[in-house]
């Protein structure tokens, strides 16, 4: 209802206390295409759906390495990723020319997420479109982070954003229990399922998508075609035995997974969960 | 009114002498272990030699933290490079940054003396040598440090293509294999170390040819 009138600008709050401009960034993110992350105690798994503007373009790269311990995957306005994976980059580059010891991943989401702050109380600028789930590793253990436009972060199991991520998150919510035990191979596995979740229908191939995993002993790398479908391969069969599972059943999830349905005016604001 | 003396340097010398020859499908760097101050040993077992990227490798005699911070800083601009360009930067680009590197600090020189040893884009073996201001030249062989006075002439004696002007007419120098090399980097550190005060311990010698790279370690005199 009054959301036109107090949408302006970032610096503008409305009645209801809330920063429009913001949620429309965070609107952004999920027009962007579906990137999802997964992880176990020892390995994140983080895979994107390669959406191209028309036939005759290539898709736009999703997935970025930021050091051997740490990569991202974007979802939203890609330009304001590869923006903010650059910064992430230089952040690791220095903490390791200084400290001669990779930057743990809980420091760098913060960095990131400070850095978004900045934009949503400044008059001349926006904030970022653009959603990261950044998948690290340091001497805790495996993480994987979901970082906002809004400068909020937040740490998962698992995790899907972008359009039709709503599928993606249904399926891992059902297996989420799994993961922590899981090898690396399953996790994979896992995630190329989520993707085939937000393809709704369309064949899962490995030009359709991109998968990337960092682990124990694994620096972060892009896995290439042949091996995805490779995977793809050996687990459709399966796929085939098991049948698409009921949706049904749907249970309310114990992570701490965002409430992210409502970004429209009623409603909680998504930032403040 | 006598000019006014500095009352201490920020500069030291660590002594060490470095070499690299280039072969056609090879090169290989070496260097000693000894890291000096005056006429004491601090160490050894230092590595003058620092791998820069897959088939580019230097070494560096002269002021050791300074060396240390300019392998740290083609480091962290390598990794730079890596994620905007997706590939590993070839042996003439790092010679190129090396370069650039160290005439940045034209007016506070880095205190280091450098041989950058490698392959090629197209796999043959390449050696580019280094004054302490980035001037530099791609050459067949090179050698740096305090016993390079010592090294060279041999070098030289063995390596160089004889002048055309000769009479008699003497053949081109025949390439050297990669065996052959390393046995002549032996010789020539050996002869080093009889003279030079601030050369021996060890020799560290870095080999890179088309299978990768590889380290072997030869005794010197602890005298």
């Amino acid at each position: 209802m009054f959301r036109n009138q107090y949408d302006t600008d970032v610096t503008t709050w409305s009645p209801a206390g809330r920063l429009f401009q913001v949620e429309y960034a965070m609107e952004a993110v999920k027009q962007g295409s579906a990137a999802i992350g997964l992880r176990s105690k020892t390995h994140i798994v983080l895979g994107c759906v390669n959406k191209a503007n028309s036939e005759l373009s290539s898709h736009q790269k999703k997935i970025f390495k930021v050091d051997d311990h740490i990569g991202v995957a974007i979802a939203g306005l890609t330009a304001d990723g590869r923006v903010l994976s650059r910064y992430m980059r230089n952040e690791c580059i220095n903490y390791g020319f200084t400290y001669e010891s990779p930057l743990p991943v809980g420091r760098l989401v913060v960095q990131l997420a400070d850095k978004a702050q900045v934009c949503t109380q400044r008059s001349w600028k926006r904030p970022y479109g653009v959603g990261l789930l950044v998948a690290g590793l340091d001497e805790s253990g495996a993480h994987l982070y979901y970082n906002c436009p809004s400068g909020n972060y937040f740490e998962y199991q698992a995790f899907a954003i972008g359009s039709r991520s709503q599928a993606a998150k249904t399926y891992l919510e059902r297996k989420f229990e799994n993961f922590t035990d899981a090898s690396r191979d399953d996790l994979v596995k896992d995630a190329l399922m989520a993707i085939r979740e937000t393809l709704q229908g369309e064949t899962l191939k490995s030009s359709v998508c991109t998968i990337a995993v960092v682990g124990v002993g694994e620096p972060f790398h892009i896995l290439d075609q042949g091996t995805v479908q490779q995977m793809i391969d050996a687990f459709e069969i399966v796929g085939e035995q098991e049948g698409p599972d009921a949706a049904a059943g749907q249970e309310a999830s114990a992570e701490p997974e965002q409430g992210a349905g409502a970004g429209a005016g009623e409603g909680v604001a998504p930032m403040d969960i | 009114m006598t000019k006014q003396q500095a009352n201490w340097s920020p500069y030291d010398n660590n002594g060490g002498s470095c070499v690299a020859i280039a072969g056609a499908d090879y090169c290989v760097i070496a260097a000693d272990t000894r890291m000096s101050t005056g006429y004491n040993i601090l160490t050894r077992e230092y590595s003058k030699i620092c791998k820069l990227a897959d088939k580019c490798v230097m070494a560096s005699s002269g002021f050791q933290a300074d060396v240390k911070a300019l392998q740290k800083q083609l480091a962290a601009r390598h990794l730079i490079y890596q994620h905007q360009h997706n590939k590993q930067m070839s042996c003439p680009a790092m010679a190129q940054l090396l370069s650039n590197t160290l005439y940045y600090k034209r007016f506070f020189p880095y205190y280091s003396f450098n041989v950058l040893g490698g392959l090629d884009n197209e796999g043959k073996g390449c050696v580019f040598t280094y004054d302490a201001v980035g001037s530099y030249e791609k050459v067949g062989y090179s050698s740096q440090g305090s016993g390079s006075t010592l090294i060279t002439p041999f070098l030289d004696n063995q390596l160089k293509s004889p002048s055309p002007l000769l009479l008699p007419a003497q053949d081109a120098v025949t390439p050297l294999g990669e065996a052959e090399a390393i046995d002549l980097i032996k010789t020539v550190f050996a002869s080093a170390s009889e003279r030079d005060i601030y050369t021996g311990d060890k020799i560290e010698i870095v080999v890179v040819n088309a299978d990768g790279i590889r380290r072997e370690y030869m005794e010197l005199r602890k005298d």
